[in-house]
């Protein structure tokens, strides 16, 4: 069986991929997502992908922008379009791009004839020279040369220029000089492109209308956005990649959104402001867990942000959580491991580790959201289960969705939305009340009522992680502490039916299933249809949180066999589902990628054609 | 004391505070320490401090890690709201908790395995946020609950029950809070209730972390001959030069502080803490002179006591975070969320 996952015409409208290669700290990222941006806003489905070092300045970066009429922008692994400005890299970017594709290179150094390929077009532009001899400043010099490929691209691939002129002026309204210098440099490379080559080429962007109603976003602003609207008022959280801009944009929302003017005295005193929010930054990622512990003892809604090794040092006060009963959100936007790994590369490795963080008996409930739409919504959610259930929820984001510019509907907001704050007695309840025992009493989802530290002493009771029985005494009995943990695991399970639910989507005839998670969702997407439309029918399973509900237990069953789609070594989603559904193991057959960059629809392809011809 | 059963009727009728509450509203559940335990004496002092300051019970939160010392939040305050965290954890559950509600009475038990060991990378950082609350490190040089190894606070030359004497340096919860910038500092002994109680008052009433290390004497592991942490060798070291009385705020209002050339400072309620007697030189507020005359003493293998370092100009972590004066907990949430509209209104810049 063969399947083209690219058909190839003379003329590409709005569907083709262009791979910028570049040095890392020479400015290039803002000129890379300038492109990305101008597409967007002629109404075109298109991703930017961010292929990063973990270094500061001097090593290999690339940037990958897919356009996509249809709306398939998981990464792509063909490129129509090389923009090779990084000689240390040539040879590897100048053998990715396609048979017929381009390469547009900085020609003021000639290239080694030894790289040139028959079957590629090279497209020689003398960026340096030309920033050379219009700008001044060294500095200046290289960072223009970016604006400058920016504007080379923009007339190759027919982006409207004006428009681009535009964001240009809106990045830089408050610098005019700066502003000056980069429409100087785009206009540069724009007319040297116009005036040499054939724009613009066989493929190239057309005006649509088909991003209207939605906004670019990246997951970890959409995180920081729904722990705003979630109410979240105390963070404790350590920096680490790729989860420091979750902290950094809550820091600066909340500078926006929850600092009050206080007014002096008089009216001539001095305003001050009081902050509704504290973010502490910890000392390490155990102290940053405690300080959410801590504050959510207290009632605040509190949450921490971190990536794979901040769970690791939090993992004793987790199960401490999960044993006495404390709310707390925590972020995980996850990178590749073990270990320190590749911190700026994307991977789904966290999924064993976060459901069952710390030493004995612990199982916690986990969100995976698959865009930063759904980085919001389950945000918001997340404080919601945590108090609901009174315990840890892990938002299980990862690099791709967190660092990405990615293309999602507008965010909404119901202004009648109430938090669920769980089961929290104030002291009129308590006054109503014979006694009040911390873990009696337990409803439908075997929660027990929690009181907060100030209220009567009624309410008063000891949070101790030691042996405890159902009134909150210490025990050591084995009845009185197994009734406890049975309760606990009970509750886990009866959160299953309040985690956002599998999507499904069938197609007519289909005999087998894919399931998988988070952000292979687009890829995973793309490669069914390809797939279908190649007669290969497949239905899909995007699990959306752990617990799992029965269904994702049924979807197995019901098909003859499951390919289970994740972005780790070890096929842990497939793990996660035996261990907690029964799901019998040898119907269920991996498909693996875990080399850190963001998945493709070409390898979701590979695998199952591979497995379906074994089949055979 | 809190780990003698008390009879039922009291045989006198029990003085009460201005709260019309008696100490045994102050007392928590039997101790289930080593008769004649250290830390007994330090939980009953702490009973009497807030009796005396007339605390409401449900307004203080008791929190500690793991270890001997840190068992004792349940034998004090049985009103108040307890927090026994993992070990050397403390202290960040008690900065979180003190950032979402800012208008209870902190007090953290602890002790030197969990303070200065597997904790003390937490207390150095508490220190420096300046976290308002009590923290008491009940210092016996010894693990108790693993049976007797040495700890971080173990001298030079000190001898564990049966082992060869410790040769590594120790380290001092009070020259570490020098260094740190703490901005209160006390060292006391168990034995010794009438200098500890108004250490205690002085710590509640302080704007920030007040640090109070207590010698308290481990009768099971280390109180022999060669420990320098028994209650013999305290005994015979102790130097009680920094004399401290607490004069509570509604005192002041009552009547003027007699001034007879004691050095006073008023602390950030209004309450003043007078030091009865200090020796030559020594100013309670000038850090590197603090520093100086306990390191002089400790040369001589002297062990001063007292409130050591006071410094209530500092800001605590919510006028340094300019958080609002009621606990954070209790913004309404309608102040919280921006709402729909402001959504759609800041999503003009996304595209």
């Amino acid at each position: 069986m063969t399947i083209d996952n690219a058909p190839r015409t003379a003329t590409q409208v709005n569907d083709f991929s262009v791979k910028l290669a570049n040095v890392n700290g020479t400015g290039s990222a803002s000129a890379n997502s300038l492109l990305m941006q101008a597409i967007f806003r002629m109404g075109i489905p298109v991703s930017g992908k961010n292929l990063f070092p973990s270094n500061i300045q001097g090593l290999p970066t690339w940037y990958e922008i897919r356009v996509n009429k249809s709306g398939y922008t998981a990464r792509a692994l063909d490129y129509d379009l090389m923009v090779a400005m990084n000689s240390q890299t040539y040879a590897e970017d100048i053998n990715d791009v396609r048979h017929g594709g381009y390469v547009l290179y900085d020609s003021s150094w000639p290239l080694d004839p030894e790289l040139l390929r028959e079957d590629v077009t090279f497209l020689g532009v003398p960026l340096a020279r030309m920033c050379l001899d219009h700008f001044n400043a060294p500095r200046e010099r290289i960072l223009m040369k970016n604006v400058a490929y920016a504007g080379v691209v923009v007339a190759l691939i027919g982006i409207d220029i004006d428009l681009v002129a535009n964001l240009v002026s809106e990045t830089f309204a408050r610098n005019e000089k700066l502003g000056a210098s980069n429409q100087m440099a785009l206009r540069l490379g724009y007319d040297y492109a116009k005036e040499n080559f054939d724009c613009p080429l066989g493929f190239h962007v057309e005006p649509m209308d088909a991003t209207k109603g939605s906004i670019l976003i990246d997951g970890n602003t959409a995180i920081a956005l729904g722990c705003l609207y979630a109410g979240a008022t105390v963070s404790g959280w350590y920096p680490i990649t790729p989860a420091t801009a979750v902290m950094d944009n809550f820091s600066r929302l909340c500078a926006r959104y929850r600092r009050e003017a206080v007014p002096g005295p008089t009216p001539d005193s001095e305003v001050t402001y009081k902050n509704n929010y504290l973010i502490l930054q910890a000392e390490d990622e155990i102290a940053a867990i405690g300080m959410v512990l801590g504050a959510s003892w207290s009632g605040a809604r509190s949450f921490t942000s971190t990536s794979g090794p901040g769970i690791s040092l939090m993992s004793e006060l987790l199960g401490f959580a999960y044993y006495t009963e404390i709310p707390a959100v925590i972020i995980d936007v996850q990178r590749t491991g073990p270990s320190t790994g590749m911190p700026t590369r994307t991977q789904q490795a966290d999924l064993l580790l976060c459901a069952y963080a710390s030493h004995g008996d612990t199982k916690h409930l986990l969100l995976f959201p698959a865009n930063p739409a759904e980085c919001f919504e389950f945000a918001v959610a997340s404080f919601d289960l945590a108090e609901r259930f009174q315990t840890p929820v892990f938002l299980l984001s990862d690099l791709d969705i967190g660092m990405n510019d990615w293309v999602v509907p507008e965010l909404t907001w119901d202004d009648n939305f109430v938090p669920d704050r769980g089961r929290v007695l104030d002291d009129s309840d308590l006054a109503g009340m014979a006694e009040f025992f911390r873990y009696a009493n337990a409803d439908e989802d075997f929660v027990t009522a929690r009181t907060l530290p100030g209220s009567d002493s009624k309410g008063a009771y000891f949070i101790r992680g030691s042996g405890h029985d159902k009134y909150g005494h210490y025990t050591e009995s084995p009845v009185q502490y197994k009734e406890v943990v049975d309760r606990l695991k009970a509750k886990h399970a009866a959160a299953a039916q309040h985690i956002p639910a599998p999507i499904v989507e069938r197609r007519p005839g289909a005999k087998v299933g894919v399931i998988t998670l988070g952000s292979c969702d687009l890829a995973v997407r793309e490669a069914l249809d390809i797939l279908a439309e190649a007669g290969v029918a497949v239905d899909y399973m995007r699990v959306r949180g752990f617990p799992f509900v029965a269904d994702v237990r049924g979807f197995v069953e019901e098909h003859e066999y499951c390919f289970v789609v994740e972005e780790n070594r070890d096929a842990q989603l497939r793990s996660l589902i035996t261990m907690e559904t029964g799901a019998p193991i040898e119907k269920m057959l991996p498909i693996l990628a875990y080399g850190g960059f963001p998945l493709s629809a070409k390898q979701v392809i590979d695998g199952i054609v591979t497995e379906l011809e074994n089949k055979r | 004391m809190t780990s003698i059963t008390k009879p039922l009727i009291p045989l006198a009728p029990l003085a009460k505070n201005d709260l019309g509450l008696t100490i045994r509203d102050y007392e928590g559940a039997m101790s289930t320490l080593c008769a004649g335990c250290g830390h007994d004496s330090v939980t009953a002092a702490i009973v009497y401090s807030f009796w005396e300051l007339s605390t409401p019970p449900h307004m203080i939160a008791k929190l500690s890690g793991i270890g001997c010392s840190s068992k004792t939040p349940t034998y004090f305050v049985r009103g108040a709201h307890g927090f026994n965290s993992a070990h050397g954890r403390m202290v960040t559950i008690a900065t979180g908790a003190n950032a979402a509600n800012r208008e209870l009475t902190y007090i953290g038990i602890s002790g030197d395995g969990d303070s200065l060991s597997i904790g003390l990378g937490h207390l150095a950082h508490a220190i420096r946020r300046n976290v308002k609350m009590v923290y008491v490190i009940e210092n016996n040089g010894v693990y108790g609950l693993t049976k007797g190894q040495l700890s971080a606070s173990a001298d030079i030359g000190t001898r564990a029950k049966r082992g060869e004497p410790n040769e590594i340096a120790p380290i001092d919860p009070i020259m570490l809070g020098l260094a740190m910038g703490a901005t209160f500092l006390a060292r006391s002994f168990s034995g010794d209730k009438e200098q500890l109680v108004p250490i205690l008052k002085a710590a509640v009433a302080h704007n920030g972390l007040a640090l109070i290390d207590v010698i308290s004497p481990c009768v099971t592991f280390n109180d022999h001959e060669g420990s320098t942490k028994s209650y013999r060798f305290m005994r015979e070291h102790e130097v009680k030069e920094v004399q401290t009385d607490f004069v509570p705020l509604r005192t002041e209002i009552h009547g003027r502080i007699p001034s007879d050339g004691t050095t006073e400072i008023t602390m950030h309620d209004g309450s003043v803490v007078r030091f009865g007697s200090v020796p030559e030189g020594y100013d309670p507020s000038d850090r590197q002179k603090v520093e100086e005359y306990i390191r002089d003493r400790h040369s001589r293998g002297e062990i001063v006591t007292g409130l050591l370092y006071v410094d209530e100009s500092a800001k605590d972590v919510h006028e340094l975070n300019h958080t609002p004066a009621e606990g954070l907990n209790k913004v309404p949430y309608s102040k919280l969320c921006p709402g729909a509209a402001e959504l759609a209104s800041m999503q003009a810049s996304f595209r």
